[in-house]
């Protein structure tokens, strides 16, 4: 063992040890306590010593209430916990609240062998390892042979009971020295002798002891004690100590003692003259007034100014200081809701982002909410005080786990969060039938109601909740949250089944900014009606809608008959397979469409109007201005790299398959392309159409391609990321969709213009192309015309697109890089876009059958078009 | 010391042979029944509801739950557990139920019993049934009053004794080994690990444990906020046949974790992932050949003795795990030095 392994253990915590926190302790002062534990692990302690034996308290109630409290505290309970108590039923209460594998402090053989190994079998029980002291019927060991005798017998009896080897620690008994008395002189000595002895005769065990008794006489001398520990453990350690319990954060260094004094500890603990003891007195009076303990712990972050220490005991979840320094901010305030409304709200920002960001996990968030809800109950008398609109919560929300599901810790941390935001939360907890959820929401005149729920079933019920919503006349806001819950479905199942406010919210950060606005006058209309808008647009794009379906042979009878005698196929100028393996940037930038481009920023209009729009055009102008002076570098300085690859194929319809074929000869097909047949009933004169409408079952041809314009981004991104430029990441994936996008929309051009070589252009028009003003179509996979993105991989297949431009599929056909574009080329003037949507069981089984898949597969496939 | 049994032995020695299959899960084989009320209630006289108690079919619709059962078995699992996940009296009192306990656990040890030595008696193949304890809705860790950390809904030798109550009445039905899984918080899993021990000293008889984490984020920590690394620790004393993995993510995401463990335990490593990430509707995607795939590169790697389904997967799942795997050879456990392993929230080796 060297000094390097040395393990320190925290000794603050203990009532014994530390009148300090005796006193936070017997006070009751649990928050203060737990700091002097974390300024341990601070400090350097690698296992923390909890001690609750002291007269005046109820030890095994201290020890529980401080274990538990430390559980939340992940900075202090990443450490083990050394359980210490002379008192057994003490040692078992911790031992009940500790998840972690403990050290148990200790166990002995005074009451006997028998006792000794049923409190060994206990805390082995308990998954712990345990320190013996060399303490015996007869007494506590003093000499190094009964040290040893006693620790080598205590060995024996665990070994042979079971006790894993490695899981002993002996303490072998650190006693007081220099007492003036001429028998304990040797007692530094026998302890480092019985180290040797003990580390020897029992493999694999461990040697601990408690420094503080060995400089005992030295009370008061706190420069003579340090210096007698760390002379003593530059000793002790290379006999075989492996740990000791001492203050981490007081440990001197041996060669930088004084060295007279360093001397005179040695003489003390080696035994080296019989003067020994006088002489470490005599020079100890000159060093008693040199000491200053300096307890260095005052962090420095309680220098910052106070807006930013109450963001840092957010964050860091500390709430020792927190209402000290809120009253502080309550000063400085001209109104005390103005606490709430900007330091506290900046700090749980912060949180929210931190957890949306996967960067805290969930008892940190629960913490942080803790510190802003005690800031809040410093605050709220004095808002009450004021009697002004402040006082009054924001609003009543109802919130419940629904029916059927009993998961509610994400509704809990919701409801945490809404009420260190001044709403008030009434929750009706778990498997709550609508009927209460309605009962309460309307005699507590709540402003909304909030669901959650963690299972699939609970989707349905929250339908359920939602159309008796609608049933029993509420106008009221609907929040929906939880783990399977989504905007598409709630935008999909649940928001059409009730016709106020329906808002799913994707998680706890985002609640108080939901909340906050559905209660503001001015902002509320307006944000319901951009997410009614929101959803209508999905349900749009889902092709919900709840029209009758055909059956498949009606809709097939109904489908889009092509007469190919009086508009024959395209016959294409080649056949082929082409690849473009490096596409400059400059040559795409005129294509781009970059309408899409400020939709993804949420500026929602046309470009180039969106620029003079009398609302968003400013924001507009600034970005796009940001956006061309990265354009302009990313072409400069080749940031992406744009790969394609398109091919024509011979092809034919095969019902409502297209059959793709590797020569004009038509013989055996390379893929059957399976489409789906919208089945929705249409109105007179409207077919029912499938892209395989669009191909003649005679000879005729299909195009496909795939293009990226993400090689190279990971790099760039990366160095966004270590600027935390979150603006420029952001603003560079955006531009990189756009020229995937505009690299289809080229290549699209370049396939019409010359391979295929139906359309006589030779330079583009870009306006008339982001108005898909020329003939043919090119529908991907995923898509509403083509909703089956199991598609992609037989597509990717015949165009060999992973080795032509290095796209790959993920298992769930998703493209990487994410900035890609695929598809197929239809070239018929007849060929259109349209929606899917719905298909009914009869078209889902067949579908299965000729794509050769499973019901169950298909089934999983298709699941966003199935009823 | 009580000897190995019969089972543990015999589960060892084929675990030594070849990487073993574990079964799938009950809830997704019993939500594509589509069962209604009336199929969950069966015969019961009780005010609430019962629809979603998938336990409560042990009792109310044996015959489902056998015939999953089956399905699994004859997709090649070697290793089926009880439809018990929910069966203690934490959970079923949000039914009110929980006088109904020993009942559903001897039931759901009974029924999956006679299938697989229905089974066996005709291929003459082993299998091994584990009886399964869920971690409950409640924590022993973790306050569910924000305002109050201290405060706990339960404790330890609450816990204990509810699950003492699962344990005794799963032995009695016939389960070879007691599995402790989706451990979100390492105390529960002690105290059912604790009861299961007490059960083993009371019966004189051993109770092979196995034991499988749940991971809450992607960094590798269940909700109490311990490692995986830690959570090995703080079980070990347990000396269970079987440690690992189940839940959390799919095979994709759980792998550097499963690597992890596959250094540093020193039994036999179970890991039974979910058919992959859920999609927005809840439901799972991933494809049976897609997990076979994944879990035959875990089986190339060397990292697993056996393997099984969680959330999403289904006998098609399970069949293809079973071929992923087969001819495979199995991880071959680490010898470990002896060393002080302590742990908080992170393990604490000190060599």
């Amino acid at each position: 063992m060297s000094a390097t392994q040395f393990i320190n253990i925290g000794e603050r915590t203990n009532v014994t040890g530390s009148a300090r926190f005796k006193k936070l302790i017997v006070a009751g002062d649990y928050t203060a306590a737990l700091e002097v534990a974390r300024d341990q692990v601070a400090a350097g302690a690698q296992v923390i010593d909890v001690n609750m034996d002291e007269g005046l308290l109820d030890s095994e109630l201290a020890m529980e209430t401080f274990l538990k409290l430390l559980a939340a505290e992940p900075d202090i309970a990443r450490v083990p916990l050394m359980i210490d108590s002379s008192k057994w039923s003490v040692i078992e209460a911790g031992l009940k609240c500790t998840a972690g594998k403990a050290i148990v402090n200790s166990i002995s053989m005074k009451e006997g062998e028998e006792q000794f190994l049923h409190h060994a079998r206990i805390v082995r029980r308990y998954g712990a390892a345990a320190v013996v002291m060399a303490f015996d019927e007869v007494g506590q060991a003093d000499t190094a042979e009964r040290k040893l005798e006693i620790c080598a017998r205590a060995y024996d009896l665990l070994v042979a009971d079971g006790f894993p080897p490695s899981d002993i620690i002996f303490d072998p008994n650190v006693f007081a020295v220099a007492t003036g008395i001429e028998e304990h002189d040797r007692y530094a000595i026998d302890f480092i002798e019985a180290c040797r002895a003990i580390k020897a005769r029992c493999p694999h065990a461990r040697i601990s002891g408690g420094l503080s008794n060995l400089s005992f006489a030295f009370r008061g001398n706190e420069a003579v004690r340090r210096a007698m520990h760390s002379v003593f453990l530059y000793h002790a350690i290379p006999a075989g100590m492996d740990m000791a319990i001492v203050n981490a954060g007081q440990l001197e260094v041996y060669d930088q003692l004084d060295p007279e004094l360093r001397e005179a500890c040695e003489d003390v603990i080696l035994m080296r003259r019989p003067d020994a003891t006088d002489r470490l007195i005599t020079l100890a009076s000159r060093f008693s007034n040199q000491v200053q303990v300096t307890e260095k712990l005052t962090e420095e972050w309680r220098n910052l100014p106070v807006s930013e220490r109450l963001s840092h005991a957010l964050v860091n979840g500390i709430d020792a200081y927190v209402v000290a320094d809120t009253e502080e901010a309550r000063l400085l305030a001209d109104r005390p809701i103005s606490v709430i409304e900007g330091p506290l709200m900046d700090g749980m920002n912060k949180v929210g982002d931190l957890f949306a960001g996967g960067k805290m996990f969930l008892p940190q968030v629960v913490k942080s909410a803790r510190v802003m809800k005690k800031a809040v109950a410093h605050l709220v008398p004095f808002i009450e005080d004021e009697k002004d609109e402040g006082a009054a919560p924001k609003a009543r929300i109802v919130m419940a786990t629904v029916k059927g599901d009993v998961h509610d810790i994400g509704k809990n941390i919701v409801g945490v969060v809404l009420q260190c935001n001044n709403f008030e939360v009434i929750d009706l907890g778990v498997m709550v039938p609508w009927t209460k959820i309605l009962e309460t929401a309307k005699a507590e005149k709540a402003d909304m109601i909030g669901l959650s729920g963690l299972i699939t079933p609970s989707l349905d019920e929250m339908v359920t909740v939602a159309s008796e919503m609608q049933r029993a006349g509420f106008e009221m806001p609907l929040l929906i949250g939880g783990a399977t819950t989504s905007k598409v479905h709630t935008a999909l199942k649940i928001a059409p089944a009730y016709a106020g406010p329906t808002i799913h919210v994707l998680d706890a950060s985002r609640a108080v900014g939901v909340a906050s606005t559905l209660v503001s006058e001015t902002l509320s209309d307006d944000y319901t009606s951009g997410v009614a808008a929101e959803y209508a647009d999905i349900r749009v794009k889902r092709a919900g809608g709840q029209s009758a379906l055909a059956a498949l042979d009606q809709a097939r009878t109904n489908g889009l008959h092509v007469d190919f005698a009086e508009q024959p196929p395209v016959k294409p100028a080649e056949t082929g397979h082409w690849v473009i393996d490096d596409w400059p940037l400059e040559e795409l930038a005129p294509f781009i469409d970059w309408t899409p481009f400020f939709r993804a920023w949420e500026l929602h209009g046309n470009y180039p109007a969106i620029l003079e729009d009398k609302l968003v055009g400013e924001a507009a102008r600034t970005l796009w201005h940001d956006a061309q002076v990265m354009l302009e570098q990313l072409i400069a300085g080749k940031w992406l790299t744009a790969k394609a690859v398109s091919a024509i194929w011979p092809a034919r319809r095969d019902g409502d398959d297209i059959l793709v074929f590797a020569d004009e000869a038509r013989g055996e097909p390379i893929a059957r392309l399976p489409m789906l047949r919208q089945q929705v009933v249409k109105r007179e004169g409207r077919a029912n159409a499938c892209l395989a409408d669009f191909v003649s079952p005679d000879a005729d041809w299909i195009g496909g391609f795939a293009v990226t314009a993400g090689h190279g981004i990971e790099a760039k991104l990366a160095e966004f990321k270590a600027e935390h430029d979150d603006f420029s990441d952001i603003l560079l994936k955006a531009l990189a969709d756009r020229f995937a996008e505009a690299a289809a929309e080229a290549l699209h051009f370049r396939i019409r213009t010359q391979q295929w070589g139906y359309e006589k252009a030779h330079v583009p028009d870009y306006a008339a192309l982001i108005r898909e003003q020329y003939s043919g179509i090119r529908p991907a996979p995923g898509y509403p015309a083509c909703p089956d993105h199991s598609l992609k991989p037989l597509l990717f297949d015949l165009l060999k697109a992973t080795d032509a431009t290095g796209i790959t599929l993920t298992e769930s056909f998703a493209m990487l890089p994410t900035a890609a574009v695929s598809g197929f080329y239809f070239a018929h003037p007849a060929s259109h876009y349209f929606g899917v949507a719905r298909v009914g069981e009869d078209q889902l089984v067949e579908y299965a059958a000729r794509r050769g898949v499973s019901l169950e597969q298909a089934r999983q496939w298709l699941r966003p078009n199935l009823d | 010391m009580i000897a190995a049994s019969a089972a543990e032995t015999a589960f060892r020695a084929l675990a030594n042979a070849r990487i073993l299959v574990k079964d799938g899960p009950y809830g997704t084989a019993v939500q594509a029944l589509n069962l209604v009320e009336a199929d969950y209630r069966g015969k019961l006289t009780t005010n609430h509801d019962q629809k979603g108690n998938n336990d409560i079919l042990n009792l109310t619709r044996p015959d489902a739950i056998a015939g999953i059962g089956r399905s699994y078995i004859e997709s090649g699992a070697d290793l089926l557990a009880t439809n018990t996940f929910n069966a203690n009296a934490i959970s079923q009192a949000d039914y009110g139920t929980e006088g109904l306990v020993r009942e559903i656990n001897l039931a759901a040890a009974r029924i999956l019993r006679a299938e697989i030595d229905r089974a066996s008696a005709e291929d003459g193949r082993p299998r091994f049934l584990a009886g399964a304890l869920g971690p409950t809705n409640k924590t022993l860790s973790l306050s569910p009053k924000v305002e109050d950390p201290g405060y706990r809904e339960v404790d330890f030798d609450g816990m204990k004794g509810v699950y003492r109550e699962q344990i005794d009445a799963l032995l009695e039905g016939g389960v070879d080994f007691i599995l402790i899984e989706t451990v979100f918080d390492t105390l529960n899993a002690k105290a059912a690990a604790f009861a299961a021990m007490e059960a083993e000293e009371a019966l004189g008889r051993r109770v092979p444990i196995m034991l499988s984490m749940t991971l809450t984020d992607l960094a590798g920590r269940n909700l109490s906020g311990q490692t995986v690394e830690a959570f090995w620790v703080s079980l070990e004393h347990v000396r269970p046949i079987t440690i690992g993995l189940n839940c959390s993510f799919g095979a994709t995401e759980l792998r550097p974790h499963v690597q992890i463990l596959a250094k540093s335990v020193d039994t036999l490593l179970m890991v039974y992932p979910n058919a992959g990430l859920p999609n927005e509707f809840g439901g799972y995607d991933e494809l049976p050949d897609t997990t076979g795939r994944l879990i035959r590169d875990w089986a190339e790697a060397g990292l697993i003795n056996a393997v099984g389904g969680c959330c999403g997967t289904t006998p098609a799942h399970i069949a293809a795990i079973a071929g992923a795997v087969a001819g495979l050879p199995p991880r071959e456990p680490p010898v470990r030095e002896p060393a002080l392993r302590l742990s908080g929230l992170e393990a604490s080796v000190f060599v």
